[in-house]
């Protein structure tokens, strides 16, 4: 049984908002948990789904594997601080697509007009949307990447200091927020543009891309536009800088590689900012 | 003529969808600015790396960019829908063969694609990297009739996983397995001449190598004279032969098909 959360008033205290938080999340895991026992009645076809996003991110590690079966730098950057970056990057969009990735399907609900449905219902239209068909196989790529960052950390030549392990956790929830605002932005996006879903995968799966090969091997005015412009650069590349004891290509200084938070807080803050706009912007199709 | 005006629907059917194909030319390029500086730094340590100078593999990076919506990907998810919900019934019934009907909105998607979504990669992509592109008209009809057989090569191969929902409930995860191999095996991951040793080879004869590696060596000049018409001759034979398997298949399927009710 599926309990219905109060309807929300508008808020205004602090303590309000909290409580409006823990019932949007709350939405949240009901909603996720109803998909996900849905996807484990069909375990065989789950399993399946699974590998296939296993394998199909594991495809890029493969071409890595094969660039690297003719050199043995790229860049500058060996194999195991390719793997490395890739590990890093790849985790955090695997995160953020299992979590808020169906929000791409915004477009789809509005042009068939099933949206309306979701706005008369007492939980945020965000949550809904982003638990939407909650798609359990996508760890697939989040276990792919976990596997190469294994095998990269025990390889890779870093002094650890404590600073410098819990800088990895750190990127890893810092670039799942960073994609998340991506994610978000690009829904929010779809309430003007119903069709341009595929726009957003040009910084998703291609912020991915680009990411999970080191910073050298771009243009300047490329890395400059994914620092300053859209701050993927943060997910990975500059903390990853600052871990293996590389000096930035932009010559940034070294603190710059502790921002990925407020860079992460602020791309949130945004994303949402433009998600109540287009809630707002929003005109039924009609009937 | 049938197939042709079918042809032209799916042409503007898919014509209508302005703001998609804006938004997948947006993707593509940003994939091919991304793709072509890793090949740089590649080919920058490794020159004439798999026979491709450094143009060639930039060349190879736009055309697989330009391509990538004709030939990773189609309209053929709606056949699928149509085998589950046993909607193909009709189709059946029409007075139309079911493989050329979909071949024939396949070519349409195509050549809407082609236009909506490659011109612009390309153009991009010539005007921020010295590529290898022909001079000579001729060149670019033999690219073009090389796109057309791996568009047909690429359409019977989807078509074969499409009949399969005839036979099993959910071909999602053989949708699936087949895309991955398409990426892998087209060089839309990595051009197969770049493969190593005996992979290389392997790759160069499945049938995925007709989809983009042929035409984008058609393209930068790295197939002329005996070793073009090879290429061609490649293309036309794994699209007969995938054709014919198909309407083998198909035949199969429909002489099974049940379909309930008066």
């Amino acid at each position: 049984m599926v309990r219905a959360a109060p309807p929300l008033t508008r808020r205004t205290g602090l303590g309000d908002r909290a409580a409006a938080v823990r019932q949007g999340l709350s939405a949240y895991g009901l909603l996720v948990w109803m998909w996900v026992r849905a996807t484990l009645a069909y375990r065989t076809s789950f399993l399946l789904m699974a590998f296939g996003n296993f394998a199909a991110s594991g495809l890029d590690f493969v071409a890595i594997l094969l660039m690297f079966s003719r050199i043995h730098a790229l860049g500058g950057f060996s194999l195991p601080e390719v793997a490395f970056l890739y590990g890093t990057c790849s985790l955090a969009l695997g995160l953020s697509d299992l979590l808020v990735g169906n929000l791409s399907r915004l477009g789809a609900r509005i042009r068939d007009g099933t949206l309306d449905t979701l706005l008369l219902r007492p939980a945020p239209v965000f949550v809904q949307i982003a638990a939407d068909r909650f798609a359990l196989r996508r760890l697939g790529r989040t276990f792919q990447a976990l596997l190469v960052l294994g095998w990269a950390l025990g390889r890779i030549d870093v002094d650890w200091t404590v600073g410098r392990v819990l800088m990895v956790p750190l990127m890893a929830v810092c670039g799942t927020a960073i994609f998340g605002a991506v994610y978000t932005a690009g829904a929010a996006f779809q309430f003007w543009a119903q069709d341009a879903a595929e726009l957003q995968n040009s910084l998703t799966y291609g912020g991915n891309a680009l990411l999970q090969y080191p910073p050298t091997v771009f243009a300047r005015d490329l890395v400059r536009g994914v620092t300053f412009i859209v701050p993927l650069a943060f997910v990975n590349w500059l903390p990853a800088l600052w871990l293996l004891g590389r000096p930035d290509p932009l010559g940034l200084p070294g603190w710059v590689a502790f921002l990925g938070p407020a860079v992460a807080a602020l791309m949130c803050a945004g994303a949402g900012l433009a998600w109540r706009r287009g809630v707002r912007a929003y005109r039924s199709t009609g009937s | 003529m049938l197939y042709g005006a079918v042809v032209a629907g799916s042409f503007r059917r898919y014509a209508t969808y302005r703001v998609a194909t804006a938004a997948g030319v947006v993707t593509n390029t940003a994939f091919g600015f991304v793709i072509a500086y890793t090949y740089l730094a590649l080919w920058s340590q490794r020159p004439h790396l798999g026979g491709y100078d450094r143009a060639q593999a930039l060349t190879f990076v736009w055309a697989g960019q330009a391509l990538f919506a004709l030939i990773a990907y189609g309209g053929l998810d709606e056949l699928q829908d149509r085998i589950r919900s046993g909607d193909v019934a009709v189709d059946l019934y029409r007075p139309a063969d079911l493989q050329l009907w979909w071949l024939a909105t396949e070519l349409g998607r195509a050549g809407l694609q082609l236009i909506g979504r490659g011109v612009v990669p390309m153009a991009v992509g010539a005007l921020a990297f010295p590529l290898s592109l022909p001079g000579s008209p001729l060149t670019w009809g033999w690219f073009l009739l090389s796109v057309t057989l791996g568009v047909v090569v690429s359409f019977a191969l989807r078509y074969l996983v499409a009949l399969a929902s005839f036979w099993l409930l959910d071909s999602s995860g053989l949708a699936m397995v087949s895309t991955l191999a398409c990426m892998f095996f087209s060089g839309l991951v990595l051009p197969l001449r770049v493969f190593p040793g005996a992979l290389a080879d392997l790759a160069q004869l499945l049938p995925w190598a007709a989809l983009l590696q042929v035409p984008a060596d058609v393209l930068m000049g790295a197939r002329t004279g005996g070793a073009l018409l090879r290429g061609l001759a490649f293309q036309a034979a794994w699209a007969a032969a995938l054709l014919a398997l198909g309407r083998l298949v198909q035949s199969a399927a429909t002489r099974k098909v049940v379909v309930q009710g008066g």
